[in-house]
C-alpha cells in the first residue's frame, strides 16, 4: 500500500529564482504560489503566427504557462465562475514552444504528460525552463481550489472560453510533479524505460495482427499483408 | 405522457451529477487499486485522485477541468410517450447540455472540426450525440449522460479469425501500453472492448461497453466473462500504473460487447473510460416522477437479443 508519503513536497513561486528551479528533482511534488496564465494552440497561434501583442507583461506578471482550459463561464456582472482546472496534453505544442519560451520568458511549463526528450534538450534547457505535470489525470477540483482569483481573461471573444488566455491568481496550487528538471532529464522517460524491460514477457505468445496498417511508416512500398 | 419540462430539468441535474460525483462502483474499484498499488509515484497519483473526488463533491465543482464531450443515451420503453415527441426530446437534451455547461460550469469543449467555431455551450453540429435504444415493456424513459474524454485511449483494428484470442490480447496490450505511457489514457480506466459488427458498429459496441456497464458487471456469456477478467489481469500486469509510472493500476475493469460481423472478420475496438468516469442516469415515468442512479442498466437481454423476434415473457404494462 501507498508509499506516496515518501515523495518530497516543494512550495514554489510562479516567478521562481534560478536556484529554486535548480533544486527541483524528478518526482518532487510541487505547489505553486503567484500567478499562472493559460496558453495553448489558440494563444500560440495568435501571438506567434498572427503577431498579436502580448496582453500582459511576461514574464513580469508570471513565468508559469499552463497548458489548460478551465471549466469556467462568465457571470453577468463581468466576473467569472470557475469550477475545475485541468491540463491538456502538451506534446501537441512542440512547434510553438521555442518561440514561446523566448518571447514569454516562461520558466515553468505546466501541462499534461510532458514533452519529448528533444524538446527538453533543445528548447527547455537553453531557456532554463522546467516542466511540471499535473497529476491524475486530473485533479481538476483540487487545482480549482487553488485559484484564488481570475485576474483577467484575454481574447475571450476571439478564442472562446477554452482557448482564451486566463490569468489566474493561485495559492498552494497543485499538486504538480516535476517531470523535467533543469538538466532536461524526464521522469516519464525514466519510467518508460523501466516498464519497457517487462513488456516482452507480457506480450509472450502474441503475434502481430495479420493485417498491417499502411502509413505507420514513411515507406510507401509497405504492403498490408 | 412524460412531461417535457420534467425531462429537461432531469437532464440538467444529470449533467451536474455526472460532472461532479464519481460513480460509486468506480470509486470502490479505484480504492481497491489504491490499496493494492506499490509504486510510490502511482500511489501518490491515486491518493490525489481520491482527495480530488472529495473536493469536487464538497465544493460542488467539476471533478476534472476537462469535462469531456457530453453525450446522451436514451432508452425508451415501448409504451412511453414523450410530450412533444422525439424532436422535443432532443431539444430538451440539447437545452440541458447548454444550460448545465454554463451553470456548473463545464468546459465548453465542442468546436467545429475545421473552423473551430465554439458556441461555449457544448452544443453544435452533431453535438451532443444522442443514441437510442428501446425496451419491450414499460412507459418510462431512461436518460443517461456520459461525459467521456475526447482525445486519447481509443483505437480500432481490423482483426480476422486467424488472429484469434492471442490477436485480441495483442491489440488490447498495444492500446493500453500506447495510451498508458505518460498517462494519456488517464488510467486506471474502465476498458471497453468492442468485437465484431462493422467498423462503425464495433466502435459503438466498445464505447458502450466502457461507458454503460458498471465495475464488476460481467457479460452473460461465461466465456466472454472469463475473457473480460483475463484481460483485466493482463492489463494490470503490464508493470504500468497511473500516469504511466511504474505500478500495476491500469485497469479497473474490462467489459466486452460483441456484435455479429462478416464471416471473414473479427473487428476490435478498445476504449478507456478514465479516472473521471462521468456517467449519471435517471428514469422518468409517465406521471413525471424521477429516480436517479449511476448504473445505466443498458444491457438487458433485449439489447443483446440474437433471434428474429422477441418473445414477450410478460404482457406489456400500460402507463402508470
Amino acid at each position: 500500500m501507498a508509499r506516496h508519503g515518501t515523495l518530497k513536497k516543494v512550495s514554489l513561486s510562479t516567478n521562481p529564482a534560478p536556484e529554486d528551479l535548480a533544486k527541483l528533482e524528478l518526482g518532487n511534488v510541487v505547489y505553486l504560489n503567484g500567478v499562472v496564465y493559460t496558453g495553448r494552440e489558440g494563444v500560440y497561434m495568435k501571438v506567434l503566427e498572427d503577431g498579436a501583442e502580448l496582453p500582459l507583461d511576461l514574464p513580469g506578471e508570471s513565468a508559469a504557462n499552463f497548458h489548460c482550459s478551465p471549466a469556467a463561464a462568465p457571470r453577468d456582472d463581468g466576473t467569472y465562475d470557475l469550477s475545475a482546472v485541468s491540463a491538456t496534453a502538451s506534446f501537441r505544442f512542440t512547434k510553438w514552444m521555442a518561440d514561446w519560451l523566448r518571447i514569454s520568458g516562461a520558466k515553468l511549463i505546466l501541462g499534461k504528460g510532458g514533452m519529448s526528450p528533444e524538446d527538453y534538450r533543445n528548447t527547455f534547457v537553453p531557456n532554463g525552463s522546467v516542466y511540471l505535470t499535473t497529476v491524475g489525470y486530473g485533479t481538476g477540483a483540487l487545482l480549482g481550489r487553488g485559484v484564488t482569483k481570475v485576474r483577467d481573461v484575454h481574447w475571450l471573444d476571439d478564442l472562446g472560453i477554452a482557448q482564451a488566455m486566463w490569468v489566474l491568481e493561485v495559492e498552494n496550487f497543485g499538486p504538480f510533479i516535476v517531470e523535467s528538471d533543469i538538466n532536461g532529464d524526464s521522469l516519464f522517460e525514466r519510467e518508460n524505460k523501466k516498464i519497457a524491460e517487462g513488456l516482452p514477457k507480457i506480450y509472450e505468445g502474441t503475434k502481430p495482427a495479420v493485417l498491417k496498417r499502411f502509413g505507420e511508416t514513411d515507406d510507401r512500398g509497405d504492403e498490408l499483408i | 405522457m412524460i412531461p417535457i419540462d420534467k425531462i429537461q430539468a432531469t437532464a440538467h441535474t444529470l449533467m451536474e451529477m455526472a460532472a461532479i460525483e464519481i460513480p460509486e462502483d468506480y470509486l470502490v474499484g479505484l480504492k481497491k487499486a489504491a490499496a493494492d498499488e506499490t509504486g510510490d509515484l502511482s500511489s501518490f497519483v491515486l491518493q490525489a485522485m481520491l482527495e480530488n473526488y472529495e473536493a469536487a463533491k464538497e465544493d460542488r465543482r467539476a471533478m476534472c477541468g476537462d469535462t469531456g464531450t457530453p453525450r446522451w443515451y436514451v432508452k425508451i420503453a415501448n409504451e412511453a410517450r414523450v410530450e412533444g415527441g422525439p424532436v422535443a426530446l432532443e431539444a430538451a437534451l440539447r437545452g440541458a447540455t447548454a444550460s448545465a455547461t454554463r451553470s456548473i460550469p463545464l468546459r465548453p469543449n465542442r468546436v467545429h472540426p475545421l473552423w473551430r467555431t465554439d458556441h461555449d455551450n457544448n452544443v453544435g453540429i452533431g453535438a451532443p450525440e444522442i443514441e437510442y435504444a428501446y425496451e419491450p415493456e414499460g412507459s418510462w424513459i431512461d436518460l443517461t449522460t456520459v461525459h467521456k474524454g475526447g482525445l486519447f485511449g481509443t483505437d480500432y483494428r481490423m482483426l480476422f479469425p486467424s488472429d484469434g484470442i492471442q490477436g485480441i490480447k495483442r491489440f488490447y496490450l498495444d492500446s493500453l501500453v500506447a495510451f498508458g505511457k505518460r498517462g494519456l489514457a488517464c488510467q486506471p480506466a474502465i476498458i471497453g472492448v468492442g468485437l465484431g459488427g462493422s467498423k462503425d458498429a464495433c466502435m459503438v459496441h466498445g464505447k458502450r461497453a466502457a461507458c454503460l456497464r458498471t465495475v464488476g458487471d460481467r457479460n452473460p456469456d461465461p466465456k466472454i466473462a472469463e475473457l473480460e477478467m483475463e484481460l483485466t489481469e493482463l492489463g494490470n500486469n503490464i508493470g504500468m500504473g497511473a500516469m504511466g509510472f511504474v505500478g500495476k493500476s491500469m485497469v479497473i475493469d474490462t467489459h466486452i460487447e460483441v456484435g455479429y460481423c462478416h464471416t471473414g472478420a473479427m473487428q476490435m475496438s478498445v476504449h478507456a473510460f478514465c479516472l473521471s468516469s462521468r456517467r449519471a442516469c435517471a428514469r422518468v415515468y409517465a406521471g413525471g416522477s424521477v429516480e436517479y442512479r449511476t448504473d445505466p442498466e443498458w444491457y438487458t437481454p433485449y439489447q443483446r437479443r440474437e433471434t428474429v423476434t422477441w418473445p414477450a415473457t410478460e404482457p406489456s404494462r400500460k402507463s402508470a
